[in-house]
């Protein structure tokens, strides 16, 4: 019963995801454009993606977004990683001396 | 863990090379190409391991030790936020692009966006290294 109802779970869930790809997607290739009210082009997305390469001298956007737009969030994660490496090396230190 | 057979040697050994150069041109391509620190950085982590579950623990330590792993990644670390400071040193604010930023496109172009990158790659390949030397001492008892 169980597994029946999985099944059918995952049919419509699947469905469901086909319905929703093959009407309300963007055509392939095409450019996602951010709409706030009227204005196209004065959404942020938008700005950097004019504006980034002159402003931050990098070829690559998403380089440009991540530490030139927002080093600070970066900063973050790499915190983040700081803190999971001491952690993780700490927990296995711990772990040896009680052996 | 006393390493593996002599075929899988030779094949790390000949492969650490190239996956240690396309890691490092990853992390140095960062600011032209998809890629960047993180992925780079794990790129790098990899190809060490690759050696390490080669030749056994004992003759892998000698070249990267678990303390030359920690020191470089306190480096990385310390150097993204000695960048960070360059720009509060002159007077903009802190992690701002005081650098020249150079021709469109170049290796050298971007000011301190490839330095960063180049910051997180060491950081996160040292990092990397780290759990790994972490775990396989946690389960064997050698000495660090």
């Amino acid at each position: 019963m169980q597994r029946v109802l999985a099944l059918g779970m995952v049919l419509v869930i699947g469905a469901l995801l086909v319905f929703t790809v093959s009407t309300n997607l963007l055509p392939f290739g095409s450019f996602p454009m951010r709409k706030i009210g009227e204005n196209f082009e004065n959404s942020i997305g938008q700005q950097i993606l004019e504006n980034a390469p002159l402003q931050t001298g990098a070829a690559n956007v998403v380089t440009s977004v991540v530490w030139g737009y927002r080093g600070y969030d970066t900063l973050g994660e790499v915190t983040v990683l700081f803190t999971a490496v001491v952690g993780v090396v700490m927990i296995f230190r711990a772990f040896r001396r009680r052996e | 863990m006393a390493g593996m057979t002599v075929i899988v040697r030779t094949i790390a050994r000949l492969l650490f090379p190239f996956t240690f150069l396309f890691g490092a041109y990853i992390v140095l391509h960062g600011h032209l190409t998809p890629g960047g620190g993180f992925p780079g950085g794990v790129i790098i982590a990899a190809s060490v391991v690759m050696l390490f579950l080669a030749y056994g623990i004992e003759r892998a330590q000698k070249r990267v030790g678990f303390l030359h792993a920690e020191v470089l990644e306190s480096v990385g670390g310390l150097a993204i936020v000695v960048l960070g400071l360059f720009g509060i040193l002159l007077g903009i604010t802190f992690l701002q692009n005081v650098f020249p930023l150079g021709t469109l496109g170049q290796l050298f172009s971007a000011g301190n966006l490839p330095l960063l990158y180049l910051g997180v790659g060491t950081k996160v390949a040292a990092g990397l290294i780290l759990i790994f030397y972490a775990m396989l001492f946690a389960f064997r008892g050698g000495e660090e």
